[in-house]
């Protein structure tokens, strides 16, 4: 089967389930369930393809296949922004906050936070990617202690509050940041596209890519703001999706066999997509609501990651 | 022309070059030797702009390395490191195609598969060109990525120890397709060397670092006489004229 079929396969299969999704099961005011399931698909595709975009370019520019942006920190700083305001100003100012000026602080504190630490660490010249990670991955672990310092002191009704948005969730979605966060991740999806060629270039390797004439500090700063903002709004939409990127790309890698990034790129957002979708339905139907759907994609996540590490174990 | 002037790295506070300068014969094989951290591959990267300097000019070609448009510079020079590793899954085919990156920014046009099937000819690939790298020996693997450096089609080409890994037969095969590429193509070649005997045999001209310094350089029977490399290697080593070739023996 060719690149292109497998990509018509899932065209088809995503379009499936989400017909599936809207007109199975219509019951009362047709008006009304159709569009506020339309706006669950709008927000899952919007996030299932963020998380699956970001981490194949998070991916490819560190030649590493079990490597997720969350490594640079970027949800530890959402957690610190949601538990900071229900520490200083209680929890009702987080959940009376208007949803268009929650969403700005979120995404603009995440958003904020890597173009200050790129452009801090960007400025020496010659930078090793490694050590930016590296230097996320404390930041984030700081964030993390500060934020459970701050929940331990917390009366115990309002954590209840935080913890809510611990866990990502379809259903206490934001219907009217659709169409922001949806004008964001298109942009960033434009860029990528019109960089695909470049990004084969990279996923040979840093050396590699500056001997073809990749500029490669220029393009690896650029595809890190990238990562950040999808990272940020589909965070900041629907809450931090931990293992969710890291299975939609490998199981592209897996499908496409391939280092072309226009079937990469494709193939992963649409099982993002499928996935998303999928489990949301099994979500609805199949468990009526009784758990959320990131608790079923970090399970099935955290699985398909242990799986990865011992498989990677073993080719060496 | 490639000319090195009075360039300078440092790694924390150690200097690793040491303010060299060189000039690179065209149309020759150049070997570069010394012994380990010497700063050998570090001068070969910054040479081909994997590393910036910090100090001193490198001049390819009437201009400036650092004044060069990255694009406008992989058509001009290329490098090919000792270590290879690519997580991504490719055929010999697709990794040659790369090296036409520069000229069709990854739209291939008849002209660039035409180079293409020649540098897969070159380094008799053809049989292999549809497996995965994966798959390939350490020695189909080297040939393959020389391959890809033949597509790129440039004048200079920069190989870090390109003989790591191969066994006797193959090193041999790869040194006489270098040696090929010089003769026949009209190819610049600066290579990092460590089997002191290939370089003898196979280099127009040979430049000895040592501690990040030129120790000294010079054409081939120059460099390769007793108190010359005793200098060079601390080692107590002699050379002998074997059926016209220069080896040394440190046994």
């Amino acid at each position: 089967m060719s690149n292109r079929m497998k990509v018509a396969v899932l065209v088809v299969l995503a379009l499936g389930l989400i017909a599936l999704f809207l007109f199975t099961h219509l019951r009362g005011d047709f008006d009304y369930v159709l569009r506020s399931r339309s706006e669950k698909i709008v927000a899952m595709v919007l996030v299932g393809w963020a998380g699956a975009v970001s981490t194949v370019l998070f991916q490819t520019m560190t030649n590493n296949r079990i490597l997720t942006p969350s490594i640079i920190g970027l949800d530890s700083v959402y957690m610190l922004v949601q538990t900071a305001v229900v520490f200083l100003f209680g929890s009702t100012t987080l959940t009376m906050m208007g949803n268009t000026s929650h969403f700005l602080l979120s995404a603009g504190s995440m958003i904020g936070f890597s173009v200050l630490l790129y452009s801090f660490l960007f400025r020496r010249e010659g930078q090793n990617l490694y050590f930016i990670l590296l230097v996320g991955m404390i930041l984030g672990t700081f964030f993390q202690s500060l934020t459970s310092f701050m929940q331990y002191l917390i009366d115990p009704n309002e954590f209840s509050i935080i913890q809510d948005r611990m866990f990502a969730s379809i259903n206490n979605m934001k219907t009217d940041l659709l169409w922001p966060a949806g004008l964001l991740i298109a942009a960033a999806t434009l860029y990528t596209y019109r960089h695909l060629h470049e990004l084969d270039v990279l996923s040979l390797g840093k050396d590699h890519a500056i001997n073809l004439g990749v500029a490669y500090e220029t393009v690896v700063k650029r595809l890190l703001m990238i990562v950040a903002v999808l990272v940020s709004v589909s965070t900041a939409l629907v809450g931090p999706i931990m293992f969710f990127g890291l299975i939609v790309a490998n199981v592209a890698y897996a499908f496409f066999q391939t280092y072309e990034h226009r079937y990469l790129l494709a193939g992963a957002a649409l099982f993002g997509v499928i996935a998303l979708v999928g489990g949301q339905l099994v979500v609805e139907r199949v468990f009526t609501f009784s758990t959320t759907l990131s608790v079923i994609v970090n399970m099935v996540g955290g699985v398909y990651f242990l799986y990865l590490l011992l498989k990677e174990r073993k080719a060496w | 022309m490639v000319e090195v002037k009075q360039v300078l790295k440092r790694y924390g506070g150690k200097t690793v070059i040491d303010r060299v300068s060189l000039s690179v014969p065209r149309c020759k094989l150049t070997s570069l030797i010394g012994p380990n951290g010497a700063g050998k591959s570090t001068l070969l990267s910054m040479m081909s702009r994997l590393i910036p300097k910090d100090g001193g000019e490198i001049w390819i070609e009437g201009k400036e390395i650092a004044r060069y448009r990255t694009e406008e510079l992989a058509k001009k020079i290329s490098i090919l490191k000792q270590s290879n590793h690519i997580a991504a899954r490719l055929t010999v085919n697709e990794l040659v195609s790369f090296g036409r990156f520069p000229y069709s920014r990854g739209r291939l046009t008849r002209q660039d598969r035409d180079y293409v099937r020649e540098a897969i000819r070159y380094m008799e690939l053809e049989p292999l060109q549809d497996r995965y790298m994966d798959e390939l020996s350490g020695g189909q693997r080297q040939r393959a990525y020389i391959a890809m450096v033949l597509a790129q089609d440039t004048d200079y080409i920069f190989l870090d120890e390109p003989l790591n890994n191969l066994d006797m037969k193959h090193a041999v095969q790869m040194m006489k397709v270098l040696r090929k590429l010089v003769d026949e193509l009209g190819k610049t070649i600066v290579m990092v060397m460590h089997d002191i005997n290939f370089a003898s045999c196979y280099s127009d001209y040979m430049v000895a670092l040592k501690d990040g310094e030129v120790v000294c350089e010079g054409d081939v029977s120059s460099i390769m006489r007793d108190e010359v490399l005793r200098g060079i290697y601390d080692l107590d080593v002699r050379v002998q004229t074997i059926e016209n070739q220069r080896i040394c023996v440190y046994f």
